[in-house]
């Protein structure tokens, strides 16, 4: 059998390569993609606590589809943001859009 | 009523008139003089049932009636308190009995003089005298006397002035006195100034309250002289043998006088400011400015007297030491006679009255200093019923004078000056009469008069004890008196009248010559009450009662003198010639040029009122403007005041620029200010705007803080 | 080492492999692409964990909808089909410091916690996930708050993203 380690540090894996993404991409479009790995890798770690806790308890399995449903409405949302900035700015270079500074 | 009672009621009526008036019925003259001449009947009633109480009373003397309160509480222990309350000893009740009659006679005597009844004057104003009114009657115009405009206020003043003079007389004590004494002062200024639109009315006010100020200080000095000595100011506590004798011994330290001396001696010259003897008698002629009844009543019936009184009450004080006498008998003399003379040279009426009130109050000071108490009170009863008779009647003889000058419309005639007159006893018959009597009595005309009678008892005294200078200096004056006075008569009533004024002059009404009357039978009766035991023919008739009464009140019974021809000889002789030779004199007098007497030094009263502006205004002036003004108040306060200024600015900027601007402003205002903007200056590169940038410091403080938590909380 | 494990450890050598091809390509579609395999290995996982229901629904939803509409937005958000110029920012480095010490910080963590090397019990005969899985989901006892919750949030972001994306520019296509 596979143990519980094995999963978590999988999903902590997967989890700081998004976060990479995030912090490093020039790139709007490549920071959401960034977020959805670090979503992912969460997700993973809340369908292996729920396999390897009582499995009759449905909360992971449950915050998981909701995490689905946050995740498609933050990607819905981020693209709209990126497309509505990029007809206005003509970028999509996220150092560029840096219009809330002082 | 009980007596103690009603006597601690006879002030009260005046006062509560004078508020009555002031405060309600001012606007109403009738009203207010109703409330003002009811006050003084009251009293007066009040006066005379607690005189006839007093002579029912066997030893009045040691048994007067007194009643006292506990007033001021003085803190030494818990129950000392500072009494005050009312005596009416025999001589008390002597002067109580003159001064309610005057007092009330004055009030009826003014509703008369003011002019009530008559028309509001034409163009009379507040502060000056009645102009008089000009009226229709059958057709044609002619002019009357017009009603004092402030008749309201005169009687308020004249209520207040009554009040202090019951006080006076009423105290036991000399603090209650003193204070009756100061409500005096106060109104002879109100009164004397009453006209304060004349700037001689002003004036004279002025220098009647600052000159009686003078004797008042010394006055004030001796009281707390005596109240440090005795610990009393009760006339009852005072004259015990112990006292007296405490006094008597202990030396005051100044002039080599005993404390009994200096106390006396101090007190005396607050009598002399009053009386106005020498040297502070100037006041007194001027005074004249007010209108008459108040020279009667300042002159002749209260405010003078209570110098006199004054001294008498304090006699057995005053006679402990030889050289106060010596000093007191010297001052009555000297002013009696002094005074006299300058008494011949006037012509206005009523200044030839003040200079004669003068000189009789200094026979009452002279009687005094020679120890003869019972004279001197007696001449003080005797000289207030015809001086008051005297003043009235002057004061009826210028009212009579006004008519005529209304009726002729000459203002430029001086309805005071005697030789305006002349001719008058047929015009005015009833004032002639009452006037004659009072001048009479004045110069001590003999045996009927009241004036003989009491000058007489002055004069055997000093001749009885031997003071001869006393006695020659007073029959000089007596002399004197009786030839101004019949200067006075002949040139006001008899020979022909000197003008057109005085051909018109009117007698006055009742309200005017009622007083008259009453006082002129006071004038002659007065005197009857103290004929000695062993007087030619007369003596015996009538018993000498007043000497018994009145002498009742000291503890030593003073033993009449030893009756003797040569002092009534002297004043038969002073009087009947004196009256004889100013009529023999003045007889055919037309004009002032024609009166040989009419010499400058008298005349101008031997310049003592230069001499004083000189001695005393000027240098006070100079010293006002020069020395207070000039060099203390410009120079050294002003230039001390003035120096503050720039110190202050000086100060003010050093702090400002030394302190306000580098350290608060630039220090603490703009230094905070300048940190906190190089701060935000510094810091404000960290809001990039990059949303990246913001999440790695996120996460470096995530990290940072939770690898903190984690070894320090959880290791 | 049993089957489960070779396949478990080949999954996430694959989705980890896909993850770092998605932040690490240059060509925005490629890293679109990449992200679409790693998330497959991410369905994969929970093939592995028994949870078929999510399994299923990460390759629908997911590979499904969001993947195509990552490639959408980039071809939206593009002048020309090549990507030019640095994708990394210039701080690249230090993001790449942070995500090493997160990575340690969590294993770090987790090797302290006691219950790391547990295994899992098998799955009760008779036990249905999805049924299980569905009544939680709508029992007023459980989950149907969060659930409708969650339906509000996706019509919400529904309406906000055409708002925003809107193009007013455009103009309003009913005139």
């Amino acid at each position: 059998m596979v143990p519980l380690s094995w999963y978590l540090i999988f999903a902590a894996a997967l989890f700081s390569i998004g976060l990479f993404g995030v912090l490093s991409r020039r790139n709007a479009v490549a920071i959401l993609l960034g977020v959805e790995l670090m979503l992912n890798s969460v997700n993973i770690n809340l369908a292996a606590f729920w396999r390897y806790g009582d499995v009759s308890q449905m909360a992971g399995q449950v915050f998981a589809i909701i995490v689905f449903a946050v995740a498609a409405a933050e990607v819905a949302v981020g693209l709209a943001l990126v497309i509505s900035v990029y007809r206005r700015r003509n970028t999509v270079v996220a150092d560029e859009i840096n219009m809330m500074k002082w | 009523m009980a007596t103690e009672l009603l006597i601690w009621l006879i002030p009260l009526p005046p006062v509560l008139a004078f508020f009555l008036i002031v405060l309600l019925t001012n606007r109403n003259k009738a009203l207010s003089h109703t409330v003002g001449v009811g006050a003084a009947f009251l009293s007066w009633l009040g006066s005379m049932v607690v005189f006839v109480r007093a002579l029912g009373v066997e030893h009045l003397g040691e048994h007067p009636f007194v009643s006292s309160v506990t007033w001021l509480p003085l803190g030494e222990t818990t129950d000392t308190y500072f009494d005050i309350g009312i005596l009416v000893d025999p001589t008390g009740a002597a002067v109580l009995f003159f001064v309610a009659w005057t007092i009330f006679m004055i009030f009826l005597y003014s509703v008369g003089y003011q002019n009530f009844g008559q028309p509001k004057g034409d163009h009379d104003q507040a502060g000056l005298p009645p102009h008089g009114a000009t009226v229709e009657e059958h057709g044609h115009r002619h002019r009357v006397p017009s009603v004092e405009p402030m008749y309201s206020r005169f009687f308020a003043f004249l209520g207040l002035f009554a009040f202090g003079m019951y006080v006076l007389v009423l105290s036991d004590n000399l603090l209650t006195l003193f204070v009756g004494w100061e409500i005096m002062g106060l109104c002879s200024y109100l009164l004397i100034g009453f006209w304060y639109a004349k700037p001689s009315a002003r004036e004279a006010g002025v220098k009647a309250f600052m000159t009686t100020r003078v004797g008042d200080v010394f006055m004030l000095l001796g009281v707390a002289y005596l109240y440090s000595a005795t610990g009393t100011l009760s006339f009852r506590e005072i004259f015990t043998e112990g006292v007296l004798h405490t006094l008597a011994t202990v030396p005051s330290g100044v002039l080599g006088l005993s404390a009994a001396g200096l106390i006396g001696l101090l007190l005396f010259i607050g009598a002399v400011g009053k009386s106005a003897q020498f040297p502070l008698h100037v006041w007194l002629p001027d005074a004249m400015e007010g209108p008459t009844p108040v020279s009667a009543m300042i002159h002749a019936a209260t405010m003078v007297s209570a110098g006199v009184y004054l001294v008498i009450r304090m006699f057995p004080l005053i006679s402990l030491d030889p050289t106060t006498m010596a000093i007191v008998a010297f001052i009555g003399a000297f002013t009696a006679l002094f005074s006299a003379t300058i008494a011949v040279a006037q012509n206005d009426i009523k200044r030839v009255l003040a200079y004669s009130t003068i000189s009789q109050l200094g026979f009452m000071i002279a009687a005094l200093g020679i120890g003869a108490y019972v004279a001197a009170a007696f001449h003080l009863i005797t000289h207030a019923f015809f001086k008051a008779l005297l003043f009235l009647g002057s004061g009826s003889v210028i009212h009579g004078m006004e008519h005529g000058v209304l009726h002729t419309g000459d203002h430029k005639v001086d309805p005071q000056d005697m030789f305006n007159m002349g001719g008058l006893r047929k015009k005015m018959p009833i004032t002639f009469w009452t006037f004659l009597i009072g001048g009479f009595a004045l110069s001590g005309f003999p045996v009927l008069t009241a004036g003989f009678w009491s000058k007489d008892e002055i004069l055997a005294d000093a001749f009885g004890h031997g003071h001869w200078a006393v006695f020659i200096t007073l029959a000089v004056a007596a002399f004197l008196t009786a030839f101004y006075t019949m200067r006075q008569i002949t040139l006001t009533f008899l020979g022909e009248p000197r003008t057109k004024e005085a051909e018109h002059a009117q007698e006055t009404p009742w309200t005017m010559t009622v007083p008259l009357v009453v006082l002129a039978f006071f004038a002659v009766t007065a005197g009857w009450v103290g004929i000695p035991e062993h007087f030619p023919a007369l003596g015996g008739l009538i018993p000498n009662w007043f000497h018994e009464f009145v002498g009742g009140t000291l503890a030593e019974h003073p033993e009449a003198v030893e009756f003797s021809i040569w002092p009534l000889l002297t004043s038969l002789f002073v009087a009947l010639g004196g009256l004889g030779l100013g009529w023999l004199v003045y007889r055919n007098v037309k004009t002032p040029a024609e009166d040989r007497l009419q010499i400058p030094v008298l005349k101008n009263k031997y310049y003592f009122d230069e001499i004083y502006d000189y001695l005393f205004v000027k240098p006070a002036y100079w010293f006002a403007e020069t020395v207070i003004y000039k060099f203390m108040d410009q120079g050294v306060i002003d230039g001390f005041l003035h120096s503050f200024g720039p110190v202050t600015d000086r100060f003010g900027s050093a702090i400002r620029n030394y302190f306000d601007l580098p350290v608060i402003n630039r220090f603490f205002g703009d230094g905070s200010a300048n940190v906190t903007y190089w701060f935000g200056g510094k810091l404000r590169v960290v809001q990039t705007g990059r949303i990246q940038q913001y999440l790695m410091f996120a996460l470096v403080v995530f990290i940072a803080v939770g690898a903190a938590l984690y070894f320090f909380l959880l290791a | 080492m049993t089957g489960e494990q070779i396949i478990f450890l080949l999954t996430a050598l694959f989705t980890l492999g896909s993850g770092v091809m998605v932040v690490t390509s240059r060509n925005l579609i490629h890293a679109a692409l990449w992200l679409v395999s790693a998330l497959f290995g991410v369905a994969v996982t929970y093939a592995l964990l028994d949870a078929a229901f999510l399994a299923v629904v990460q390759v629908v939803v997911y590979i499904g909808a969001i993947a195509i509409l990552f490639i959408f937005a980039v071809m939206l958000t593009r002048k020309d089909m090549r990507d030019q110029g640095p994708q990394m920012n210039t701080n690249w480095w230090f993001g790449a410091l942070l995500s090493v010490l997160v990575f340690g910080g969590l294993f770090f963590l987790l090797q302290g916690w006691s219950g790391l090397s547990r295994t899992a019990s098998p799955i009760p005969p008779g036990f249905d996930s999805i049924s299980e899985l569905g009544n939680a989901l709508i029992s007023p006892d459980a989950y149907v708050l969060p659930f409708e919750v969650a339906s509000v949030l996706l019509v919400a972001a529904l309406i906000g993203a055409v708002y925003v994306a809107f193009n007013p520019r455009s103009g309003d296509t009913r005139k």
